[in-house]
Order: structure tokens, then sequence, then C-alpha cells
């Protein structure tokens, strides 16, 4: 045996691929949500046939889906945990900054690759032409980190209680509304085919989202997580 | 609270109300429903006031893990709540009125509803757990966590929609309070009367939950 | 080798306004064993975990020394090792993966041959590759222990120890305690009699 100390991020590293090997060998979570996103935007698109929506009903409409997805995968990091009775294992082991970090990165990565299959399903749909690709992605990557940043804690609370998949929804849609909103502008403005600039306060929005999110959740992640 | 502010409260209470319905309507064009100011501010300040007494009140409980604490965050959060729909269900009163619709997403109007909903899933949050330590911890964090989002709405969304609120006939462009005297004084005594009630309603709901904690019902 | 000890003062927990237990204190040395006994339901398992830093106290506190001095957070994580029906392992990864994941997480690197040569040591030979939730009730009892003692804990808290073990795994058990008494303390919750034996020292609860 080596003793090696090793950084915080490091440990959330190893946080991250367990359950990143975890949900490969499962796909529990991805599932679900692309099972979600897929058949809402299907739906929408069936029910709206021939006519376009607007850019802004477009914007909005993508992100409900994502919004929603998000709302019945993102927690299940957390909730599986204390489901099988791993929590414990886990809670003596690691701390809680290197726990958050790692189930923060799993979210993330969760959305992302719901994104990979989501957004040219969507362009494909959706007709969406002279969109301003830049812009779209720069919302998109921000908007999804901060996404996954305000939920991950709210999940760490909802394990813990009853009535998980409704709670989660409750307690999360207060706090997603400034980012939803925000975002849903910033992707108006792509699909408009906007200038990249014009985006950029939404953008210095989303990102200062961002910051404020992690640096709060890290702050208040040791409150859940310790009984 | 001493039974002396108590009947003061009754007497200055009482003449609040008199004065809005004797006097003329503040706002002339509007017509009789600008009484309502009277009311839905202090009631819409009253819920902003309970939201920090709640948070302040959570920061303590993580710090110092005494149920005390948490009795009075939720006390102030169901009284915030109770004041939150009084403000949302008079100013939808008012919009329909003066703008032909109860509900327009002002940025005030929003602002009181990120409240609502925030005071509506730290209830449900609540609920949703029975062990009095875990309850305390996981109502707590959410409601200091959910601040900084409001804080972010509250900013975010003029910047979208354009205010409705008559907040400037009332207050002009260099800030100052541009209300004849009368109004004024009206104003800030029903302003004093909401923040007493809450108070003291403050006050009995936290004996009452400090109470029912003792005898272990909580 | 420096000198473990346990220090309990005064410990009390309470549940929904009803106590758990009250005003329990103890000394443990190293070489000790302390043996709770009590029927179930009588608050074992919760003392267990507040010693072990899961739960937090209601009232008084536990302290562990090394040498004189006090350790605790993560120093003391490294030095503990809780064993107990409420703490599982990873069902969805196999034998390996969860002893590699739960000990680089504490700092402790092992190479593959190290760890397939301590499965064989709990009879858990050639397992190492299947997933832990093909695994009976028996090997994930071995497989905990084994994991327990990868770090070499001064302090092994054991909670009903040898559920679901045939008899060879209570032997297994029965070396297990016995050579971490000689370089640590021991600390057992337990329904059996037989094990009360095990203990210099006893705390009964549920009275």
């Amino acid at each position: 045996m080596e003793r090696k100390p090793s950084s915080l991020v490091y440990k959330g590293w190893c946080i991250f691929s367990k359950d990143l090997k975890s949900e490969l060998r499962n796909r529990y979570a991805i599932n679900a949500l692309l099972m979600f996103a897929v058949t809402t935007l299907v739906a929408v698109n069936f029910a709206v046939g021939q006519f376009g929506l607007g850019e802004k009903l477009l914007a909005a409409l993508f992100w409900i889906v994502v919004f929603f997805s998000a709302l019945s995968g993102l927690a299940q990091t957390f909730i599986k945990e204390e489901e099988t009775k791993t929590a414990s294992t886990l809670k003596l082991v690691a701390s809680p900054n290197s726990i958050y970090l790692g189930k923060l990165t799993f979210n993330i990565a969760l959305l992302l690759t719901l994104e990979v299959v989501i957004v040219p399903l969507f362009f494909l749909l959706s007709n969406v032409g002279g969109a301003n690709l830049l812009l779209f992605f720069a919302v998109l990557i921000l908007a999804s980190l901060g996404l996954a940043a305000a939920t991950t804690l709210i999940a760490a609370i909802v394990s813990k209680a009853a009535v998980k998949g409704a709670l989660f929804a409750a307690l999360s849609f207060p706090i997603l509304l400034p980012l939803l909103v925000t975002a849903i502008r910033g992707t108006e403005l792509s699909f408009r085919g906007e200038v990249f600039m014009s985006g950029f306060s939404e953008l210095k929005i989303l990102f200062s989202y961002l910051v404020v999110m992690i640096a709060v959740s890290l702050m208040l992640f040791d409150f859940v997580w310790s009984e | 609270m001493p039974n002396f502010w108590k009947f003061l409260l009754l007497l200055l209470m009482s003449a609040v109300i008199i004065a809005v319905w004797v006097m003329e309507p503040p706002q002339n064009q509007l017509g009789e429903v600008s009484r309502l100011f009277y009311f839905h501010i202090p009631a819409a300040w009253v819920t902003v006031l309970a939201y920090f007494v709640a948070m302040r009140q959570s920061v303590l409980y993580l710090r110092r893990k005494e149920l005390l604490y948490d009795v009075k965050a939720s006390s102030a959060a169901e009284l915030g709540t109770l004041f939150c729909i009084l403000a949302t269900i008079t100013g939808s009163i008012f919009a329909k009125m003066t703008w032909g619709s109860f509900w327009n997403w002002d940025p005030r109007q929003t602002s009181i509803l990120i409240l609502l909903l925030i005071y509506g899933a730290y209830l449900a949050l609540r609920s949703a757990v029975r062990e009095p330590e875990r309850k305390a911890a996981l109502s707590s964090v959410y409601c200091i966590f959910a601040f900084p989002a409001a804080v972010f709405l509250v900013f975010v969304t003029p910047r979208v929609y354009q205010s409705l609120h008559p907040a400037d006939s009332i207050i002009d462009a260099s800030g100052r309070i541009q209300m004849p005297a009368p109004i004024l004084v009206t104003f800030l005594a029903s302003l004093v009367c909401f923040t007493l009630i809450f108070v003291w309603m403050h006050r009995l709901q936290t004996a009452i939950g400090r109470d029912l904690h003792r005898e272990g019902k909580l | 080798m420096s000198t473990a000890q346990i220090k309990i003062s005064r410990l009390s927990k309470s549940f929904d306004g009803r106590d758990v237990f009250a005003d329990i204190t103890e000394v443990v040395s190293q070489g000790e064993c302390l043996v709770i006994g009590g029927p179930n339901g009588s608050g074992k398992t919760t003392l267990l975990r507040i010693m072990a830093g899961l739960l937090r106290a209601g009232e008084g506190s536990v302290e562990y020394f090394l040498g004189n001095s006090v350790i605790q957070g993560q120093g003391l994580k490294r030095k503990l090792s809780l064993v107990s029906q409420d703490l599982a392992l990873y069902d969805e990864l196999t034998a390996l993966e969860n002893l590699h994941f739960l000990s680089r997480i504490q700092d402790c690197h092992f190479s593959e041959e190290e760890l397939v040569e301590k499965l064989s040591k709990f009879g858990l030979t050639d397992r190492g590759n299947d997933l832990v939730g093909s695994f009976s009730s028996g090997m994930k009892q071995r497989l905990k222990y084994l994991y327990a003692l990868l770090k070499e804990p001064k302090f092994l808290l054991l909670d009903e120890p040898t559920a679901n073990l045939d008899e060879e795994g209570v032997r297994l058990v029965d070396k297990i305690i016995k050579s971490q008494k000689r370089d640590g303390i021991v600390v057992l919750a337990t329904n059996e009699s037989s094990e009360l034996n095990y203990g210099e020292k006893t705390l009964q609860l549920g009275l």
C-alpha cells in the first residue's frame, strides 16, 4: 500500500468516474432524460405541424424541454446513493466538497450528453435557419453549467426528503427561473441570427449566475450532507 | 407584546383604515381603486421583511444548531406567505382595474411571484421531512440558497419587460417622494402598522411553535 | 506504536423528543474491546453511527486519541472503519472497482496484485471482477471487512459482526477482532450473548 495525498479535484474526479461507470452500466438517469426530451420535442412538433413557431416560442420550447428533462434525471445521482445505502459509505471516506464537485461534474456530463442528442434533433424538427450558432452554443453551455450548479444542491436536499420527484421540481423552479428567462432570451437572439455581442449581457448574467450558484452551493452543501 | 403596544396598534390601525376611506383617493386619475395602495405596498414590504427575518434565523440555526432559530425562521416564512398572498391579490386587483388584466409580467409582479414560489417551496420541503433536525437543516439551507436566485430575478426581469407599475407617478425622477402630506402620513402609518402586526404575529407564532416543540409535537 | 484511546463523555441522543440513550460515559484504551449490548431498537446502531461521525450527538462528545493528541476530521476518518448493515458497497461495480475507488479517495493506493491477494485471504478468490450485486450477503459482508481493514485502522467499529456469516465467516471475524485488539481498539455492537466475551468493557443500552 502506498499513501499518496491527493487534491480535492482528484477526489472529485474519483467520485465522478465512479458515477460515470455506474451510469454506463445501468443508464437509469440518461434514459429518463432522453426519453422525456425526445418525446416532448416530437410531440410538440407534431402538434404544431406545418406552421413554424416564432423565434421566441422556439427558444422557450427548447429550454422547457431541457429544464423538465433535467428535473427528471439530475436528482438520480444523490437519490440512488441514499436508496442503496451507499451514502453513508461515501460520507465516511470523502469530504463534502469533493462529493459536491464530483456530483456536479456528473450532472454536467449528463446534461451535456442529453444536449448532444437534443440539439441536432431540435434543429432538424424546427427549421431554424440563419441562426447565430456561436451565440447559441455559448448560451447553451453557460446555461447548462448554471442549471447543473443550481440543481445539484437541491438534488442533495431532495434525496433526504420524501416525495422526491415533485419536490425536486417545486424547489428548483423558483431558483432556476432567472436562469431560464435569461437563457430563453439569449437563445431567441441567436435564433434571430443577431450579432454575438447583442447577447453579451445575457452571457454576463448566465456567467455570474453560474459562479454565484457554485459558490453558495459549496458553502451550504456540508449542512445538507452531514446529519 | 405588552398590552400598551397592542392598544396603541389598535388605535393606529383604526385611524389608518378610517383615513384610507374618508380621504380622497390618492390618485385621482385611477379612482377608488388607488386606495389599495395603502395596503398593497405595506403587504409587499412585510413579505420582503419576513423573508429577511427567515433568512437570518436560518443562518443562525446553521451556526448554532438550536431548534428555536428554526421555529423563528418557519414562523416568519409562514407569515411571509400570508402577506405575500395578500400582496399578490391586491396587486392583481389593482392591475385588472387599471391595466385591464390580472397578470402582466411587470417586474414587480414577477418579483412578488417568485417570493410566493420560494415560500411555497420552503413550506413544501418542510412538510416532506419528518425529523426535526433534518427538517430544520434542509429548510434553512433552502431559504438561504433561494436568496441569490431571487436577487437575480429582480434584476433580470426589468431588462426584459417594461414596468407598468405606477411608482413613477409617486416617486419622481430625483427619487424623492412626491406625496402630499396627508397621503404620506397615512401611508407611513399603514406601513408601521403592518410591520407591527407582523412582529406581533411572529412572536405569537414562535411561542406556539416553541411550546409545541417542547411537548415533542413539532 | 502510538496508543489509541476513545473517550465517550456524557453522550446523549434523542429522536422526536424520545431519548434513545442518555449520559453515556466510557473510556476504551488500546488493546481493549468495548461491547455494546441491548435488544433490537435500543440504539446500538445509532451509538456506533455517532462514534463514526455519521450522526451528530445530541449532547456530550466522543473523542479519539492517538498518542496523547486528539485526532478528528479527515485525520480520524483515515484511522477509523465502520462495518454495518447500513453501509453498503456499490452493487453495480466489481469488487476490485469498489476497493480501488474507496481506497483512492482516502489517499491509499494499492496495486491490483495486492488487492487480489487480499481477496483470497477473505475467501473471495477470483471474485475480483464480479459485480458486487451478484454476491451473496455473506460474501458482501466479507468484502466489507476486507475494505474496512485495507487502511489498517486504529479504531474498528462493528455493528452485528457475524450477521449473515457462516461458520467459516464467524471464525474470520474472530481472527479479525483478536488481531485488531493487538494494534488498536474494537467497538462491537451485538445481540449475540456469545460475543459479549470479546469485551473488556460492556455497555448495555435499552434499560
